[in-house]
């Protein structure tokens, strides 16, 4: 008895240190980035790599910056003032994971609510249609996609990545999964109230719905940021750009200058993370609930 | 719905049900039919033609050419190999992995328990090209960390190429689509853990099981949906590995892959310049290969 105890102890702390050792090697390229973004360019191109900046510097910020430039935003006639092209890259991408986000979490609540709680003719239906959908690869569309953006003049906007991400089943499956919870008899109570649908739904479901909401925001929020293959696809001008697919091309046009792309990568994945950190919570339960009735 | 409404009543109350279902449906489905239905006909109408970037409407019927061709095409079949093995070496050992991860930090306490998982969770939110930027210079023949760490530890004695040598670019991606695919098995497999039930567990306990009697006989069991859904999102995933193919080695060095090779065949002048109707045929036998290995998941993890 003696012996198991101690080895199942000696199996904790083995097991706690492979973890910790994994855990750094997991970190390590995300270090590399940010501090490669401040590194001379001696730094970056040693043989033997400087593990710490030897000198700190902002010039692959500057050099960034200096690229380049670009008005702020553009709606319609009214245009911003100019910054670099980076900071529009950023703006651009912003604006398209936030109206992503709020696009997909409006539909796929009221649509989440429907699925799960209104008995209506094609609901089984729908439904299949909805968890096939889900596992097919996204990428398989592009082109079909693409052809289609382009009949309807969306073709070099950002509504052409926007659009797709709304339509993707998985926030309607989310919020069935969570709308699932909620009693029948409160509903039942409000009808016999005399409260009209959208009443019920606005005053009762979504409250309740609101840790799925929560959960699909964040979610939608990064995998939008993240969609590389998408952006790429449907932008085409600079000034369009995300940041991540202005990462992209710069690195096939400079491919040596590696102190700019880190700091290019450190600009795209550093607001990323901290969003992802903050509301982490979310997130967990999120894809926690995704996966209940997979 | 199986039963038949007997009332009057009652079948009001269905078609207000309905009605009211689909307007909640609606906004939805504008955009689920709009860019996800309507795109998924025309891909399978498409590769049925000989339909290319300058075509208007839907290019000349020609019936299954296009699948006929690509089994003819040695640069598809190497493709389809490449995507294999990736999904093959891929899955099983993401799935290993965040098993192992997950039951050694489970038990831990909250806050210690939330950094670990944020951790493995890092690389799919640091973004597909942040993260390929990076290992690229790691990768890199002169200045990588790779071959400084391999050298000055004797495992290698001169640098290598890893990218550009095609004994081993394939497996460099393989270990850059590891770390990004194992973030959200990890969380999964946490909470699943956390959610067997603790009555068997002591019952079988009391019966004398070791730990590790009680890990396969009583707790991989009641896992069994987590695990098939992570196979499921899995194969996706890796099927779907295109930004590392794109920015690390355009498909060189032996690492074309269906998905690259379908961006290639559709936007990139080649002789097949914009052949949008064979992209799409392979976009239909990617999807169809996705299908049967989901469904034979389901089948496996049935039977179990």
């Amino acid at each position: 008895m003696k012996d198991t105890s101690n080895r199942s102890k000696a199996y904790k702390v083995f097991s706690m240190i492979v973890l910790i050792i994994l855990a750094l090697l997991f970190l390590f390229p995300l270090y590399w980035i940010v501090t490669g973004a401040f590194k001379t360019g001696q730094d970056i191109y040693a043989t033997t790599p400087a593990w710490l900046p030897s000198q700190w510097t902002m010039d692959n910020f500057a050099k960034l910056f200096d690229r380049r430039s670009a008005p702020l935003f553009e709606i319609g006639a009214l245009v911003g003032p100019t910054v670099p092209g980076a900071i529009r890259w950023l703006v651009n991408t912003v604006f398209m994971a936030v109206a992503a986000m709020l696009l997909t979490c409006i539909t796929a609540a009221m649509a989440g609510y429907a699925l799960a709680k209104k008995r209506f003719i094609g609901r089984a239906i729908l439904f299949s249609l909805i968890v096939c959908a889900m596992a097919l690869p996204k990428q398989v569309i592009l082109i079909p996609l693409l052809k289609e953006m382009s009949a309807l003049n969306l073709y070099d906007t950002l509504w052409a990545v926007i659009f797709p991400t709304v339509g993707w089943p998985f926030g309607v499956f989310l919020m069935k999964q969570f709308s699932e919870g909620i009693p029948g008899e409160i509903l039942e109570a409000a009808r016999v109230d005399g409260a009209s649908e959208w009443r019920t739904f606005s005053t009762i479901v979504l409250p309740m719905v609101k840790p799925g909401i929560g959960a699909l925001a964040i979610f939608t929020f990064i995998n939008s940021w993240n969609d590389y293959f998408m952006q790429l696809v449907m932008l085409a001008s600079n000034s369009k750009y995300t940041i991540s697919l202005g990462i992209a091309t710069m690195q096939a046009e400079t491919s040596v200058d590696t102190g700019l792309l880190m700091a290019g990568a450190t600009l795209a994945a550093v607001p990323i993370i901290v969003v992802f950190l903050v509301f982490q919570k979310y997130f967990t339960q999120g894809i926690t609930m995704g996966a209940v009735k997979g | 719905m199986a039963k038949q409404p007997k009332s009057a009543m009652s079948r009001a109350l269905v078609r207000r049900e309905t009605i009211s279902g689909y307007l909640f449906l609606l906004p939805s489905l504008i955009f689920f039919v709009g860019f996800v239905i309507i795109p998924m006909v025309i891909c399978i109408v498409n590769s049925l033609t000989d339909a290319n970037m300058n075509t208007q409407g839907l290019g000349n019927f020609v019936g299954l050419k296009n699948f006929i061709d690509l089994w003819k095409d040695d640069t598809f079949l190497e493709a389809l190999k490449n995507t294999f093995v990736i999904v093959i070496v891929s899955v099983p050992t993401v799935c290993a992995f965040s098993l192992w991860v997950s039951s050694a930090i489970y038990k831990l306490n909250g806050k210690l328990l939330s950094a670990f998982r944020c951790i493995f969770y890092l690389p799919v939110v640091t973004g597909s090209v942040a993260v390929t930027v990076v290992w690229k210079w790691m990768y890199d023949n002169y200045t990588g960390v790779f071959n400084y760490v391999l050298k000055s530890t004797g495992l290698i004695e001169k640098n290598i190429n890893w990218l550009g040598d095609s004994k081993y670019a394939l497996w460099c991606i393989i270990l850059i689509l590891f770390t990004t695919s194992v973030g959200q098995p990890i969380v999964l497999y946490v909470s699943a853990l956390g959610n067997v039930d603790q009555s068997l567990v002591e019952a079988a306990q009391v019966d004398g099981a070791t730990n590790f009697q009680v890990f396969w006989k009583v707790k991989w069991p009641q896992m069994m949906p987590t695990t098939l859904y992570i196979l499921v999102i899995t194969t996706i995933n890796s099927f779907q590995c295109f930004a590392l193919i794109q920015l690390l080695t355009s498909g060189g060095s032996g690492t074309n892959t269906v998905m690259y090779y379908i961006y290639y065949t559709a936007f990139k002048l080649t002789e097949k310049a914009g052949h949008f109707g064979y992209a799409n045929a392979m976009g239909v036998i990617l999807a169809i290969f996705i299908g049967l290995l989901s469904a034979l998941q389901f089948k496996l993890a049935k039977e179990k």
